[in-house]
């Protein structure tokens, strides 16, 4: 099968990577880029273990060819510091044995980034496209609402609030 | 207790007698910051350029005869290093039962046996040369229920299991039959008193095999050095068990096998017995000890690893009109699969509680280990116990209604109590059993319990369930742990200890045993996370909700002696007496000196500014094996099969739609006698993700074998875990009445959450239906079976 050098944007860096069109965006960032924050639960697009975002949106990069993600900006688990959303998850004991976590932070993280107000419908539309074993899924819910607290608390003094009126209209 | 140390009347130990500074409040977990940026390495994170991948061929029938095996088209294959089949490495395995051939050779037993294995440069080189494997089979007729397997004119899965090599404590095979292992209780006289009994309760029970939904799927890599020792990193919750595996599988000596385990993505028993590492050693031996990397996909954890066992059962209780029990009499068929790998113990460790927390004075009891043509089971989360607990507490829910007695009330009467006696004749004295009645009156509170179970609004009926549940560890007599504290040379501390981190959090715990007896912050107390076999003192395994006992023990033991050397070496520099030295905050002083001493400048004894120097390094060490734990009589069963048991009072409140038969769990209850709670988060933590995963478990989970044995459901979307939103309110208490042999009292409850779910749904469903609901999974499709005779 032929093989191609292609350029992903990812964590804000340009990584070159020789990678078979067949090969999943999990398979390259884990196997050919070392970054194995992303899990491979499932391989089947069920679990979202493996959640990134592609821009700004959560994509499962188990049922993602890479050759998809040029040109777009890939950000993994690895990509984010000091977030609302990973404080919240260590203040609220959001975690257990930590395999779906990073999976968890990133869909959240988007849930966060793309909707100023969440309310309850909200967080479970999101965050049912990924399994957790361990918790009762009450400690991740509150980690969102913690999360969503402390965004607010860091840009209260700018928040637009025009932006998320027309996104609850979308849903 | 040989060496006897109690921490909460050690007043220099800790800053206020029996209060406690450190333990029994939530601090922060020690895997934080690694698993909320994603660095927290599992195994298969660990990614070399040099290893080589293995992908494993599975059998497509659930019993056959292998007719031919070829494998020189997938040799020509690209990539391909070698394929192994059973022939090449024709070693059994399997603890305690030897029966499994680490690959199928001439019969398969189930559909997902592994068959061959091949090895190629790249994983997708490897998947793609399975299809260039030959394999003809003659399919033999299936066994597709323990109770079919139990006939006497059932088709034999292992007429030589005489010869299996055995752990003769642990496994018991009827030569001639498909029963693995048989274990019988006979207490009292259970044959004669049935003519007193006024009411006798008859229930029959049965639910299919399940997948234990660990997140991370079991990766193991193997690689043999020029010298012969063997790595073998893997994902397991018992890495101290595998060198003994592997000598018994290979004959190599156990002292040449060194395990790595790092982070573990969940294991609730799954990972609780090797099973796949054996293969992959051979896997490494077949391209000369090169590092080979196996991952299983997520289909091969549900249809070829252990699972969670099956069974069917049935159970005769008998009372008087006051609703006392009497005698109590259950035959449990499990579905083991076709190999027995633990689930021999999981059938000893449900026949040896399976009265429940009750007081029953005659009791038969045979439990049935059998081969079956399904996946083989292991321990799953509770071990025996969610099963027992079902079986059991559907009789007494019958019971109650015929008595038309408060099924509350039946279970405080016959709450069994210190002075009684178990299953096993076992005396519970002092604290070896918790406070049954008591967290049945806390229940009674918490779910706001009037006597009525069931009320309407509208079309939808709300009903309420409740059990009790008990369990014991199971462990050999001779579990153990042992740790070692060291003192750093920046007065912080660091503890080894062989539990291994499945996200329990049981090195936090630990860490804060440790900063209690230093009498200092926990931040102060570091923990290795990972476990090398080589490196850490031995821990037994890291299941039976035991960890915090076993290692807890060794931790505290470990820490006092390390805190009696600071005080030997800083007598000496304060000329005072060692018990007049106070190791508090992370400094030595006295009462006589002024001057506080770091006690890192202990770490490698004490060097005066002249340079003379006095004492040693310090290295604190503690052990300490399982107390109180004896063998099951084979024919009566009388033993100790535990040090003590945790017990609880569990509940649900539904909302049941008879229209369409539609439930949903509004609220779950557990009421757990804790011991003590080391860490209030951590503890609440664990009992609501198990209450959550029993629930799941009960309401929606099940292997659903095809006509042929196949289990057809081995993916997430078709085998429905709870997700995000499916999860009732959780309500839970402690209750603390400690165990005088662990360290503050503390009672394991890593399972206990789990337990009595399974029981409390049946218990609610079957009062919103008004017929017994006596199966698993409780989908809707069965109520409505159940409602309509469908």
């Amino acid at each position: 099968m032929p093989k191609q050098e292609v350029s992903l944007s990812i964590n804000g860096e340009q990584r070159m990577v020789v990678i078979r069109f067949a090969d999943t965006l999990l398979e390259v960032l884990r196997g050919k880029l070392g970054l194995t924050g992303a899990k491979p639960g499932c391989n089947n697009g069920d679990c979202g273990a493996c959640t990134v975002l592609i821009d700004t949106c959560p994509y499962k990069a188990c049922i993602m060819l890479a050759v998809e993600t040029v040109g777009h900006e890939i950000t993994t688990v690895e990509g984010l510091h000091s977030t609302p959303i990973q404080q919240a998850f260590a203040d609220c004991y959001a975690f257990q044995c930590g395999y779906c976590t990073p999976g968890f932070i990133m869909n959240a993280h988007a849930l966060l980034q793309q909707h100023r107000v969440i309310d309850e419908y909200t967080i479970r539309e999101w965050l049912e496209s990924n399994i957790c074993r361990c918790t009762s899924y009450e400690e991740i819910g509150e980690a969102v609402r913690t999360a969503a607290r402390l965004r607010d608390a860091r840009t209260a003094p700018s928040l637009d609030t025009s932006v998320d009126t027309q996104q609850r209209r979308d849903l | 207790m040989s060496e006897a140390f109690s921490p909460w009347n050690m007043a220099h130990f800790s800053t206020n007698g029996s209060e406690t500074t450190v333990v029994g409040h939530s601090v922060g977990r020690k895997d934080t910051s690694l698993k909320v940026t994603g660095h927290a390495k599992y195994t298969d994170d660990e990614i070399e350029s040099d290893m080589l991948h293995a992908a494993l061929l599975t059998s497509p029938h659930a019993h056959a005869r292998i007719l031919s095996m070829d494998r020189r088209r997938a040799l020509q294959a690209p990539g391909v290093r070698a394929v192994l089949f059973g022939t090449d490495c024709p070693n059994h395995t399997g603890d305690p039962l030897a029966d499994r051939p680490i690959l199928a050779i001439d019969t398969v037993r189930y559909a997902g046996e592994p068959v061959a294995i091949v090895i190629a440069d790249e994983f997708h080189q490897a998947a793609a040369a399975l299809a260039s494997i030959d394999v003809v089979y003659a399919p033999l007729p299936v066994v597709q229920s323990p109770k079919a397997a139990y006939e006497p004119n059932a088709p034999l899965l292992h007429p030589d299991v005489h010869t299996y090599r055995r752990n003769r404590a642990e496994a018991n095979p009827i030569p001639g039959t498909n029963i693995a292992t048989h274990v019988p209780i006979r207490k009292g006289h259970p044959d004669d008193v049935w003519a007193s009994c006024d009411v006798i309760a008859e229930v029959e029970v049965s639910f299919p095999q399940a997948h234990h939904a660990y997140m991370e799927t079991p990766a193991i890599i193997a690689e043999i050095d020029p010298d012969g020792e063997m790595h073998i990193t893997t994902s397991t919750q018992s890495p101290f068990t595998i060198p003994s595996l592997i000598h018994e599988t290979f004959d190599v000596n156990p002292s040449q096998v060194r395990v790595h385990v790092p982070f573990v993505g969940g294991g609730f028993g799954g990972k609780s017995s090797p099973y796949l590492e054996p293969l992959v050693v051979a896997a490494s031996k077949a391209v000369g000890g090169r590092k080979v990397k196996l991952r299983c996909e997520r289909e091969h954890a549900m249809q070829t690893l252990p699972c969670h066992i099956g069974l069917e059962a049935k159970v005769r209780l008998g009372a008087k009109r006051d609703g006392r029990f009497v005698a109590v009499d259950i035959t449990y068929w499990f579905d083991g699969g076709a190999y027995a790998d633990r689930a021999v113990i999981v059938t000893r460790a449900a026949v040896q509680d399976c009265t429940g927390p009750y007081r029953i004075p005659h009791v038969r009891c045979d439990g049935f280990c059998m081969y079956t043509n399904h996946p083989p089971a292991t321990a799953y989360r509770g071990f025996g116990h969610p099963e027992e607990t079902f079986v059991i507490e559907r009789a007494v829910d019958v019971l109650a209604r015929q008595l038309h007695l408060d099924p509350l009330e039946i279970r405080r009467l016959n709450a069994i109590r210190t002075g009684d006696s178990t299953p096993t004749q076992t005396l519970l004295t002092g604290g070896r059993v918790g406070n049954v009645p008591g967290c049945i009156d806390h229940l009674k509170k918490l779910m706001e319990w009037d006597g009525r179970a069931v009320r309407r609004e509208g079309s939808r009926i709300i009903a309420k369930g409740m059990c009790c549940s008990w369990k014991t560890s199971s462990t050999p007599p001779n579990a153990s742990s042992g740790a070692i504290v060291r003192v750093n040379e920046d007065s912080t501390v660091t503890l080894l200890s062989g539990v291994v981190e499945i996200g329990q959090g049981t090195k936090t715990a630990l860490a804060q045993m440790v900063a209690e007896v230093f009498a200092m912050s926990v931040d102060r107390v570091h923990v290795v996370l990972e476990v090398d076999t080589k490196e850490e003192p031995e821990h037994w395994k890291t299941v039976a909700s035991r960890g915090t006992l076993l290692a807890g023990n060794a931790a505290v033991r470990a820490a006092i002696d390390a805190v009696r050397q600071l005080q030997e070496t800083a007598a000496i520099v304060f000329q005072c007496r060692p018990s007049d030295v106070r190791i508090s905050n992370g400094v030595a002083s006295c009462a006589h000196e002024e001057k506080a001493i770091p006690i890192g400048d202990f770490k490698n004894g004490y060097a005066f500014p002249d340079g003379r120097s006095v004492g040693r390094m310090v290295i604190g060490r503690g052990s300490y094996t399982i107390e109180d734990v004896t063998p099951l009589d084979p024919e009566t069963g009388r033993g100790s099969p535990g040090p003590e048991w945790t017990v609880a009072a569990q509940g649900v409140e539904i909302e049941y739609r008879p229209a369409d038969c539609t439930y949903r769990v509004l609220r779950a209850f557990s009421v757990i006698d804790a011991g003590k709670v080391i860490h209030p988060a951590l503890a609440l933590g664990q009992v609501k993700g198990a209450m959550n995963m029993g629930l799941s478990l009960a309401s929606r989970e099940g292997y659903v074998y095809s006509g042929r044995g196949v289990v057809t459901n081995p993916q997430f979307r078709v085998y429905p875990i709870h997700r995000y939103g499916d999860q009732p309110e959780y309500h839970v208490v402690f209750l603390e009445t400690p165990d005088e042999h662990a360290p503050w009292g503390l009672r394991g409850l890593g399972e206990h959450g789990l337990i009595g779910m399974p029981a409390a749904l049946a218990s609610a469903l079957s009062n919103a239906l008004g017929v017994d609901v006596n199966e698993m999974p409780m989908t809707s499709e069965l109520l409505w079976r159940i409602q309509t005779g469908g």
